[in-house]
């Protein structure tokens, strides 16, 4: 009990508490959250289970009954026949999933490469930021598909589909490593020189242990916040990459896929297939990127 | 500035040549100067008659070139440059070609057999992308001015179908400006006939800028009746949308290419009409029915190979809703593994009845697969229409049968060599017959593989007894023997479920309402077919 209310007057909190931008943007992503986790549950059918689409079902418009079957879908279906609003909880499950794994892969690539660079310096330093500098040069999504292009090369055929979300992830988060490891570096060169470290290493203390217990936790602050917003690109990187009909199999849509289906039918005229997953996508990034815009801010010194 | 200026006067004059036009067509109905404006996907390759054979070069060479003879819309041979063709009667292995009298090349100079000799054997060096149609010819010679003798390495009863490409160029122009050989159009190389052209067809070249724009006028000196289509302007239009968009804002006359999804709209927009027809490709399914393991099952045999199993596949697949749902109507629905244009189709190949999905469940289990099994399906992309839509609906219906497949769909370059090298167990395929007889399919889909046979036999489908069959076909000249021989082919190819066929293509071309073309089943529309009116 203390301990959430120190929570509650702590300075985050008060900021939070104050900043309407942030906590609408909260309740929209924990909508969509916790709509995508509870998919199973809260979906009115499984679009991943094929056996279960009726095809004759393909289609229909939002809110009118199909001229075959007479079933009638709260945002319409697809050209197979899945329930359009099933299929973005399902596919927002895919799209987050892959944007928090990505996330994760590339914060602890980013933090631990950082981290070396900066204790060790020297030509250590020098070869790591160099890599880093020649990736920078290049749009992270054109990384991200040739990595995934090499890949796929590289695992047997068969066993192609399983892995491709696991790809997938790897993929994105390594092309986006680069923005953790150039802050955590800057900050570990800075921390290094301070006293506390000084006197850490005088009492003898492993420079393992020093790295992880002493300077890691003061680099966390701005990690998070690039996480944030990096959360928010690794989704619409995922979104791109479906959208190029590179990403996850057609048989399991993300929102990128279902972007994609509906593009081929935005002349003839059925919008609804494009337009609500594009709402979700829009939604989920935007809420995502405004949470690190406020987190940015709040834990900025200088801006409070 | 100078440039922009001309271009300025030029519209202007065009345009008010065209309201001229328009004002006198509607005074003295007919006979009037026509200009059609044509957008497809894609640009002619060359205009080099014999660099590449590939729909849209020959296409747009079919207007300023001719062949010996024609396909017509409904798939026949029609004499064009040709009146009559035969095969000896004292030698089966000679084809003689009697030539049409009178006609004249654009510069002026007479059609005679010579040129038909040069263009023949042009058409088989090297660097020519129809020498594969023409590898059993031996010899070309010239009995009169207008008898040509070809003379076969054994009897080839087929080969006048192989030449419904195969353009024919003068001798002196061809000599005169040294492109005697086919431009070697992988070696990137350039010749004077890849951007001028001499032929005797319906039109000549009056300007070509590659990728963007070609204009043809009608040929006064044709030998046959002044088209009513007297200027053809030619535009490639890469991106579907934009094309359609063309067409609806009146910037073009006819649109080839239209997605399907896109029919329904423009049958409905005012102005416009849509002509559909069948192409000459049908499209199926095929799986290895033959290897004891399959790559990819989660089985330890081969399902495939259990005629149970192939009759559950033959009654899961719903035909019927791919027509309406994924095709939007825009399919001919058959369970013959051949379109009806080709020599030995059959009503009763045609024939398929609804899906049972109990029944195929049973027959699933009757074959030792009581909870069903797993396997891989690959399917192209990029290739034929709605493909991916096809396969991913196809996955729904194998479901209900508990067979549980995984798509893999992607590009036809990495599709085909999976198709190729054995390593596919189900697979999407489609197979255009330009030859119009069962044997272009039997030779590479279900002759044993071996030589140059059976290379698209992804069944891995091998019966020794057809395969002395299929090859006795090349050299039969007794038509009714050899249709009856396909006939027997088919019916045990059928037996076997070597293939489960979706349907057949259909190709639709968008117009203006007052403009009639007819789809053509190689897609290669000849604007000297359209009419104008209602």
């Amino acid at each position: 009990m203390n301990r959430l209310a120190r929570m509650w007057d702590s300075d985050i909190a008060w900021s939070f508490r104050h900043s309407p931008v942030a906590i609408v943007a909260t309740v929209v992503a924990l909508i969509i959250i916790m709509g995508a986790v509870l998919a199973p549950w809260v979906a009115p059918f499984n679009p991943f289970d094929s056996a279960s689409l009726n095809l004759m079902d393909g289609f229909t418009p939002p809110g009118v009954p199909n001229q075959f079957t007479g079933n009638t879908y709260l945002m319409g279906t697809d050209n197979q026949g899945r329930d359009i609003f099933s299929t973005i909880l399902y596919g927002a499950r895919i799209s987050l999933f892959v944007g928090f794994a990505a996330v994760v892969f590339s914060m602890v690539l980013g933090i631990g490469l950082g981290l070396l660079a900066g204790w060790r310096g020297g030509w250590v330093d020098s070869l790591l930021m160099r890599i880093a500098d020649v990736q920078l040069s290049f749009p992270s999504i054109l990384i991200a598909l040739l990595i995934f292009g090499v890949a796929r090369g590289f695992i047997p055929p068969t066993m192609r589909e399983e892995v491709a979300i696991w790809v997938l992830i790897v993929s994105i988060g390594l092309s986006d490593w680069v923005q953790y490891a150039r802050v955590v570096r800057g900050a570990a060169m800075v921390e290094k020189s301070k006293e506390y470290v000084q006197a850490a290493r005088v009492i003898g203390v492993h420079p393992t242990r020093i790295v992880l217990r002493h300077i890691l936790p003061n680099v966390m602050g701005p990690v998070l916040v690039i996480a944030t917003i990096g959360l928010a690109l690794a989704i619409i990187a995922e979104a791109t990459l479906s959208f190029l009909g590179v990403g996850v199999p057609p048989t399991q849509p993300s929102l990128g896929t279902l972007i994609r289906i509906g593009q081929q039918y935005l002349f003839s005229g059925e919008w609804w297939i494009i337009l609500f997953p594009s709402i979700a996508l829009l939604l989920l990034a935007l809420s995502v990127n405004l949470l690190g815009d406020w987190l940015r801010d709040a834990l900025n010194p200088r801006l409070r | 500035m100078l440039s922009k200026l001309h271009t300025g006067v030029f519209a202007r004059t065009g345009r008010a040549m065209l309201m001229a036009g328009a004002a006198l067509a509607l005074t003295m109905t007919g006979a009037n100067a026509e200009t059609l404006r044509w957008a497809r996907v894609a640009d002619a390759l060359t205009l080099d008659p014999h660099s590449q054979n590939e729909g849209p070069t020959s296409t747009l060479l079919h207007h300023i070139y001719e062949t010996l003879v024609g396909r017509a819309t409904d798939g026949t041979l029609q004499p064009r440059l040709a009146t009559e063709w035969m095969i000896s009667a004292e030698d089966p292995t000679v084809w003689v070609f009697k030539l049409r009298e009178g006609v004249k090349f654009h510069d002026g100079a007479d059609f005679t057999a010579e040129d038909v000799v040069f263009s023949l054997d042009r058409a088989r060096a090297d660097s020519s992308g129809f020498k594969a149609l023409h590898s059993a010819v031996e010899s070309v010679s010239m009995v009169d001015d207008y008898t040509v003798h070809v003379k076969m390495a054994g009897p080839s009863p087929l080969y006048v179908q192989n030449l419904t490409n195969t353009f024919i160029m003068d001798k002196g122009w061809a000599e005169a400006n040294d492109v005697v050989l086919p431009q070697n159009f992988a070696a990137g190389e350039e010749n004077f006939a890849v951007r001028n052209t001499n032929g005797t067809g319906p039109y000549t070249l009056v300007s070509r800028d590659p990728e963007v724009r070609t204009v043809m006028a009608a040929f006064g000196g044709h030998w046959d009746a002044t088209p009513a289509v007297t200027e053809i302007i030619y535009t490639p239009i890469a991106e579907a949308a934009t094309r359609v968009a063309a067409l609806l804002s009146g910037e073009v006359d006819v649109v080839q290419d239209v997605p399907v999804q896109d029919i329904a709209r423009l049958q409905q927009t005012d102005g416009i009409k849509i002509a559909t027809g069948p192409e000459n490709r049908n499209i199926f399914f095929s799986y290895d029915m033959t290897s004891d393991k399959l790559i990819s099952a989660n089985v330890d045999d081969n399902p495939f190979k259990k005629p149970e199993v192939r009759e559950a596949l033959s009654l899961v697949i719903d035909r019927d809703a791919i027509q309406q749902v994924v095709m939007r109507g825009q399919s001919q629905p058959s369970a013959a593994p051949l379109p009806p244009f080709v020599n030995g189709w059959t009503a009763e190949m045609n024939a398929y009845g609804k899906p049972d999905y109990e029944r195929a469940a049973a027959l699933v289990a009757e074959a030792g697969y009581p909870d069903g099994f797993s396997v891989d399906l690959h399917c192209p992309n990029d290739r034929y229409l709605n493909d991916e839509a096809i396969c991913q609906a196809m996955v729904g219906m194998l479901g209900r049968a508990k067979i549980n497949a995984n798509l893999v769909s992607q590009s036809r370059s990495l599709h085909f060599p999976l198709i190729e090298k054995w390593e596919t167990d189900f697979y999407l395929l489609g197979w255009g017959v330009p030859t119009f007889d069962s044997a272009y399919i039997f030779n590479f889909l279900v002759h044993t593989r071996e030589g140059s046979f059976g290379s698209f036999n992804g069944s891995r489908y091998s019966n020794p007894e057809l395969d002395a069959k299929i090859e006795a076909l090349a050299t039969m000249t007794d038509l009714e023997a050899r249709d009856a021989m396909i006939a027997e082919i088919w019916d045990k190819v059928m037996e076997d479920r070597v293939f489960l066929n979706v349907h057949n293509q259909m190709l639709a071309y968008a117009m203006k309402d007052n403009i009639n073309l007819d789809v053509h089943p190689e897609n290669q529309p000849k604007m000297t077919t359209v009419t104008f009116g209602n």
